[in-house]
């Protein structure tokens, strides 16, 4: 035993990014205010990360910290600021982060014709991976892994080729190698597959041969799950 | 552009020497300069099939190590012009090939052949590897039974994967399935499994199906590639084969059994 009480740990998170070029007050109240109308519900509370990728100048970090209070939003911190601005932020309690890749594209819109508008993009900082898609055939002796994700699989899985993943696994062709889904110990996971002719199928570590699935559902659409540390095999539709 | 054709398998003895020698010399037939070159070093088979092995004076190492150029080592088809095979060195090792020296060896005939067909060793190994890697290409030779099935099955992985045309992200190669000793007569009683049954395995295009036939063993023992023998139904099937390889729509023939007529019946066929 540990006695540990204290942990610290890496871990992502998707926050949203708000990009604003206007950073007075009134028009950052005003915009986000039509924002949210748009949809209250889903920014209730939400963490906000604030990009100053092109702003020069230091807004009043305490004062945007009270209008996001007011509107229930939570600024958490700021991205892509210059070195003076990030250390006025710090000061107002805000957390500088790196700026993700894909934000640096994700521009406010600011031309002469149109009025300047905020833009607030639900942009993952780190972005994590929820699936993998595999556009082909898997052939024998080919081993595919989707680490953390789901795994879609759009053609065959041939005999002696193996599809693994901590997620969930569909495959649109026949299943004729092996499929381990929930590789990670999830036994929500399931696989669901279009034609069930495989070596084996496991979820979460309980696994079946092929002959414990020669029942009615080989060579059949079919979805296997986990039930009372049981496999169950299931119509897909 | 000389079109680099690999003829592979992953399992040994289904053909792939045969249908090297039988498809290239069809292509020679109809009028593409060809060479057939023989990977399979230290195994050399090639020019026992296509009768040349007597005219065997320098092979495909020596032209890599630069002791023989290319003149000197392919060998002229007697029969046929326009074919001409590269053989295998007989005493050296797979490991004898390397990388750049193909290449090169490639590239010096690519200029001036339209096809060059690659017959590749059996396995999955370095020989085999090196003979798919600069494919645009590939002949899949499969017997319809499921050990060649799922090597082939391997072999179509790797060529999807270990090629240059996927290391380079190119146009990925073109797979063909050619079905060889396929005989009817046991598909139907279900000894044997079908076209379909391969080809919904295997999920690529056919190409051709070679019926079972006394004739290829009778070539090969005569050192004439089967698809001289035009009057045998595998010599027709190679036929077939070799014009869907040059984009004809040729109907695929020999794939039910032949009703024996009556006085078949009673004298025997």
């Amino acid at each position: 035993m540990s006695d540990q009480s204290l942990e610290l740990k890496g871990s992502l998170f998707p926050l949203s990014v708000l990009s604003c070029p206007d950073l007075s007050l009134n028009a950052l109240q005003q915009q986000l205010q039509q924002k949210l109308a748009q949809a209250p519900a889903f920014f209730y509370q939400a963490p906000i990360v604030l990009n100053l990728t092109e702003v020069e100048q230091a807004p009043d970090f305490d004062a945007i910290k009270q209008l996001f209070n007011e509107l229930n939003l939570v600024l958490v911190g700021v991205c892509g600021a210059n070195s003076s601005i990030k250390q006025q932020a710090q000061r107002a309690g805000l957390a500088a982060l790196q700026l993700g890749k894909d934000a640096k594209t994700v521009k406010a819109t600011d031309t002469a014709e149109t009025p300047r508008q905020t833009t607030l993009v639900t942009n993952n900082v780190a972005v994590p991976m929820d699936s993998r898609i595999i556009e082909q055939t898997v052939r024998s002796g080919q081993q595919v892994y989707a680490k953390g994700a789901d795994l879609v699989v759009k053609g065959t899985v041939g005999a002696g080729a193996e599809v693994i993943a901590d997620g969930n696994i569909h495959i649109y062709g026949t299943l004729r190698g092996k499929a381990i889904a929930g590789a990670g110990g999830d036994s929500s996971k399931r696989i669901f597959c279009y034609n069930l002719q495989a070596e084996l199928v496991s979820i979460a570590g309980n696994y079946w041969l092929s002959e414990s699935l020669q029942g009615s559902f080989w060579g059949k659409p079919c979805c296997i799950k986990l039930q009372d540390d049981q496999l169950v095999l299931a119509e897909l539709v | 552009m000389a079109k680099i054709i690999v003829v592979t398998s992953g399992k040994g003895g289904v053909g792939k020497t045969t249908s090297s020698a039988a498809i290239g010399t069809g292509l020679a037939l109809k009028g593409h300069k060809t060479v057939i070159i023989d990977f399979d070093i230290g195994l050399r088979n090639l020019d026992l099939i296509m009768g040349c092995e007597r005219r065997v004076v320098y092979d495909f190492v020596n032209v890599i190590n630069g002791e023989a150029n290319l003149k000197q080592t392919l060998i002229k088809d007697k029969r046929i012009d326009n074919l001409f095979i590269l053989p295998a060195s007989q005493t050296r090792d797979k490991d004898a090939l390397t990388k750049d020296g193909v290449e090169r060896v490639l590239n010096e005939l690519a200029k001036d052949f339209d096809f060059i067909l690659c017959d590749s060793p059996a396995g999955i190994e370095a020989g085999a590897m090196m003979a798919l890697y600069f494919a645009d290409e590939a002949i899949v030779v499969t017997n319809p039974e499921v050990s060649s099935v799922r090597d082939s099955d391997r072999i179509l992985g790797m060529l999807s994967s270990k090629s240059r045309r996927a290391e380079q992200g190119q146009d990925s190669i073109k797979e063909h399935l050619l079905l060889t000793r396929y005989n009817p007569e046991r598909v139907e009683k279900g000894e044997m499994l079908s076209v379909d049954d391969v080809k919904e395995i295997l999920s690529i295009d056919l190409v051709g199906v070679i019926p079972e036939s006394q004739a290829v063993l009778n070539a090969s023992n005569s050192g004439q590639p089967v698809i001289l023998d035009k009057d045998s139904d595998a010599g027709q099937a190679y036929l077939d084969t070799v014009e869907r390889l040059l984009g004809e729509n040729v109907p695929f023939r020999f794939l039910t059994v032949e009703k024996k007529g009556l006085l078949k019946r009673i004298f025997g066929g």
